[in-house]
């Protein structure tokens, strides 16, 4: 690890000034993501600032029904929230479905959001990757690429977001609250929040240097059979292949987004209205487009058959 | 990513020696904790992970440092009642905090129950993901019974069971090369019975 230096933040708008005002300054939350890559040198942070005493680790009822889940609320927190269980199920179950019991206990709202991918040469620091070195390659074009995106990619990173909370965040048109450096603040649709790579594959997401997250906000709970499906290489404790998250109507319709198969939260409000025609259809629609390797075309066919499965189980 | 134990081999990590390229020069912090119920004060390097300020600096080696990445358990330890891997996170986060590690849980003439339970079960053959395993299956019956649902609970409304599947899935963040898992489910399982 580089050295830095350390604080802790007393107030959010202190915060964002602290990490706007300094070269190389970053917030840290959990540390569960930061942590594992600072030990790789693949971030290298001169100076963190440390954001457990804000007091964002509340969830509040909203004035319209829902709840706004404060950035430091813990993974383990957040799943076993009374209400989220309730009412905001695949949420929950998006949530246990990720990592361990014990990073629950420390990942944070808002790290989780913003944890990095997990495309092995953005590991390896001996080979170029365009999101850690910007301009010096994909290694993964002509690499290993089961792992990686199939839909939204572009000819400089074909990475995933790899996270599973976010899935149904989206699936829930959850919002991102912000405190910019200069104390002004703003809300962000998660639709809006994470990108596409683009040719700016270093750019995970649309927060401006320093913007700090203060919440993520539920609108009210919209019924439903919630499920969240992960499908992985082992049965716990692994990042996804293929994840979705849904919510089905007894009448067929619904919402449905998928995760491991993009750089961001994969929903296409197009292909959903396809749900009373079953899976295939909406597959087919919300993958149109798709740019799949012969690595990972696979993910295609898994994303139809575990959408069909959550269809069958949703009937049953 | 082999499992050393030594102090050699992890004492790099505390001090990052060559590795202040930056130039900045490594301040020390004050670092104040109650760990196992007594009160220590230390001044570390702001690099220095909870795991390292545990084995290197207060010489509490149950705690072991298996992958450093957070993806083996073997450094778990009880921060404020909670489970966390002690890798994954810095020492200085955790000023004014209650850590309980291996040591603190029980002693060779006074074993916490677990500790017995591993013990009259088999729970390990060559014991180096132990000291992770039984922080967490402590912490793994208390979420249990605080009704903190995982990936094996049928009725999320519902409050969980001890029961097989709810085991292995909470315990699947603690890797065990030697593959002692199904004698560790049956320690838990005992512990259990006889909370209940
Ligand atoms: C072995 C392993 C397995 C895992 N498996 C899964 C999995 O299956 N599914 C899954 O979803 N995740 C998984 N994870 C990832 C884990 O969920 C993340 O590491 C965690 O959620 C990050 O949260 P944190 O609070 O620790 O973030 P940190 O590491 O503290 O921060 C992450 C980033 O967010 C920034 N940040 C933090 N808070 C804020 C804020 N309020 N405003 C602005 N920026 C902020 C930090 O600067 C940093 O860049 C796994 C991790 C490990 C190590
Ligand atoms: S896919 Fe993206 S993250 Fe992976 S090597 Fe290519 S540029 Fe890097
Ligand atoms: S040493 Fe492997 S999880 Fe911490
Ligand atoms: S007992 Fe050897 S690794 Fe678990």
């Amino acid at each position: 690890m580089k050295a830095f230096t350390y604080e802790r933040a007393t107030s959010p708008e202190q915060a964002a000034a602290a990490v706007a005002g300094r070269d190389g300054a970053k917030f840290i939350a959990g540390g569960t993501n930061l942590l594992d890559l600072m030990k790789l040198q693949i971030e290298a942070p001169t100076h963190l600032v440390d954001l457990q005493d804000l007091g964002l680790d509340k969830i509040d009822a909203t004035r319209d029904g829902g709840l706004r889940i404060g950035a430091l609320v813990t993974n383990t927190a957040l799943a076993s929230d009374d209400r989220v269980r309730a009412q905001y199920g695949v949420l929950t179950r998006a949530i246990v479905a990720g990592a361990s019991g014990q990073l629950r206990n420390k990942a944070t709202t808002a790290g989780n959001l913003l944890q990095r991918t997990r495309c092995p040469y953005f590991y390896d620091t001996n080979l170029p990757c365009n999101k850690r070195a910007p301009g010096s390659g994909c290694a993964a074009a002509e690499g290993f690429s089961r792992q990686l995106a199939v839909i939204g990619t572009s000819d400089q990173c074909i990475a995933t977001y790899p996270g599973d909370m976010a899935i149904a965040l989206r699936l829930l048109d959850a919002t991102v609250e912000t405190v910019m450096p200069d104390g002004t603040g703003r809300s962000i649709a998660l639709a809006d929040f994470h990108r596409l790579p683009g040719d700016q594959p270093w750019l995970d997401n649309t927060l401006a240097e320093g913007e700090l997250i203060i919440s993520v906000t539920l609108p009210k709970p919209i019924g439903g059979r919630h499920i969240y499906r992960k499908v992985r290489d082992r049965r716990s404790y692994a990042f996804a292949l293929v994840s979705v998250a849904a919510v089905l109507h007894d009448d067929g319709t619904g919402r449905v987004a998928f995760g491991g198969v993009a750089h961001k939260p994969w929903r296409s409000e197009e292909a959903e209205a396809l749900l009373p025609q079953g899976a295939g259809a909406v597959v087919e629609r919300a993958f149109a487009g798709a740019a799949p390797t012969d690595d990972n075309k696979f993910k295609i066919t898994l994303a139809d058959r575990t959408l069909a499965s959550v269809i069958a189980e949703a009937r049953s | 990513m082999t499992p050393t134990g030594n102090d050699n081999a992890t004492a790099d990590n505390v001090t990052g020696s060559g590795s202040s390229a930056a130039g900045l020069a490594a301040t020390l912090m004050p670092v104040g904790m109650e760990v196992n119920g007594m009160t220590v004060a230390l001044s570390l390097d702001p690099r220095t992970t909870l795991l390292d300020a545990m084995r290197e600096h207060l010489r509490l080696n149950g705690t072991k440092k298996g992958c450093d990445h957070g993806q083996c358990g073997a450094c778990t330890v009880i921060v404020n009642g909670q489970r966390i891997n002690s890798c994954l996170t810095l020492a200085v986060m955790h000023d004014g905090d209650a850590v309980t590690t291996i040591e603190g849980l029980g002693t060779v003439d006074d074993l916490h129950p677990m500790q017995a339970a591993f013990v009259k079960h088999d729970g390990y053959q060559c014991g180096y993901c132990t000291p992770g395993q039984i922080c967490s299956a402590v912490s793994v019956l208390k979420e249990i019974a605080a009704g903190v649902p995982s990936h094996a609970t049928a009725d999320l409304t519902a409050t969980p069971t001890v029961t097989r599947d709810e085991i292995s899935e909470r315990m699947s963040g603690n890797l065990c090369r030697c593959g002692a898992y199904s004698n560790i489910a049956e320690a838990m399982v005992e512990v259990a019975g006889a909370e209940a």
